[in-house]
């Protein structure tokens, strides 16, 4: 976590994560039955075939993930999240959708420090569509997020295809928001409905 | 040149530029995000090893027929549905999703119905809504995201089709 912020207000939460993961410990419990089961039934050769192909694919990404461990604290501590919620939360319409996508897909971090900063953006007056296309574009296109723990799984080639596929798809969730957005509010004669 | 050298040069380029404007500002955030980063990847390390290794033992042993069946490159559409199903109920948690689309991948599942997996899950994780966005975001918010996000497993899987792996 970044200790030194050089803007203070508006202050935005920092919650910290628990060091335990049970997602985690159900994965554990998963890979053991599964790598026993293999060993029983098809000898120690193929289960040693399994372990050291896969550790060498873990080893070959190693470099890349600790380059955007690395990216991803320095872009923190460079780019403090007040100002990027200031920046993104003054623009309504399509720039605005359009920035919060491209912001999404470049501000590090995990849910603990995006999901304050589109709350951030709505308390600075942008619309629900603005902070929808941040979320999604964080989940679907973050670097940080690609790089660090989607790439040493499926490799270079599937994940870059995965996401130019999926560019668009911030810019379409933001907009079917707000059209959400506009057809309840006229539903409910013209009182905003967020 | 290889596609994979050119990705390090690129991505350990942007490490030193942040680093270099990080040392210009102070010596502090120089270390502080050294520091941070190093920590983080060592944080993270164990976890991706036992998802990545986990995914091949996984892979190995469950029954190749039915991922076929149900997720193959010619279960089209309904593949695409089955996967985006899938992906929304699997619990949340930055590995669990990835491992078992890989595994689903290794053992016949085609790329799109993969994709659509992976997308759907990113998008609905019923354990990160839960515990992180409900918590952080007006909960008004958090049902619109979810639900102008259905479409987008679906669009992604055809997506996919349509371009083709590289």
């Amino acid at each position: 976590m970044v200790h030194c912020e050089p803007m203070p207000p508006p202050p935005i939460p920092r919650v910290r994560r628990s060091p335990f993961h049970w997602s985690t410990a159900v994965i554990g419990v998963l890979v053991v039955g599964a790598a026993t089961a293999v060993y029983i039934r098809e000898g120690q050769d193929r289960f040693l075939a399994i372990l050291f192909a896969d550790t060498w694919l873990f080893i070959d990404f190693a470099p890349k993930m600790l380059a955007g461990c690395l990216i991803g604290s320095f872009i923190g501590l460079l780019l403090p999240r007040e100002v990027v919620a200031r920046l993104v939360g003054a623009e309504s319409g399509f720039l605005g959708l359009l920035l919060a996508a491209f912001v999404g897909a470049f501000l590090p971090g995990g849910p603990i420090t995006i999901f304050p900063v589109a709350a951030a953006f709505l308390g600075l007056g942008a619309e629900a569509g603005t902070a929808i296309a941040f979320v999604t574009s964080w989940t679907l296109l973050g670097y940080n997020r690609a790089l660090v723990w989607e790439l040493p799984f499926f490799g270079q080639d599937f994940v870059i295809w995965r996401m130019v596929v999926a560019i668009p798809l911030p810019i379409i969730a933001g907009l079917l928001a707000r059209i959400a957005v506009r057809v309840i509010s006229a539903r409910r004669g013209g009182e905003p409905w967020i | 040149m290889d596609l994979n050298l050119i990705a390090n040069i690129i991505l350990w380029g942007v490490v030193a530029a942040v680093a270099l404007v990080a040392a210009s500002r102070s010596r502090f955030l120089l270390q502080e995000g050294t520091r941070e980063g190093v920590l983080d990847f060592f944080r993270i390390i164990p976890r991706i090893f036992l998802g990545v290794v986990g995914s091949g033992f996984l892979a190995e042993i469950i029954p190749q027929d039915l991922i076929t069946q149900s997720l193959g490159p010619n279960s089209g559409v309904i593949g695409v549905c089955i996967a985006s199903l899938a992906g929304a109920l699997t619990p949340g948690g930055a590995v669990i999703g990835f491992a078992l689309g890989v595994t689903a991948l290794k053992a016949g599942a085609g790329a799109p119905q993969v994709i659509a997996y992976t997308t759907a899950w990113a998008l609905f994780a019923l354990q990160r809504i839960i515990v992180w966005e409900i918590p952080l975001m007006p909960p008004r918010i958090v049902w619109l995201r979810a639900a102008v996000s259905v479409p987008l497993p679906f669009l992604a899987a055809f997506g996919a089709m349509l371009i083709g792996k590289p």
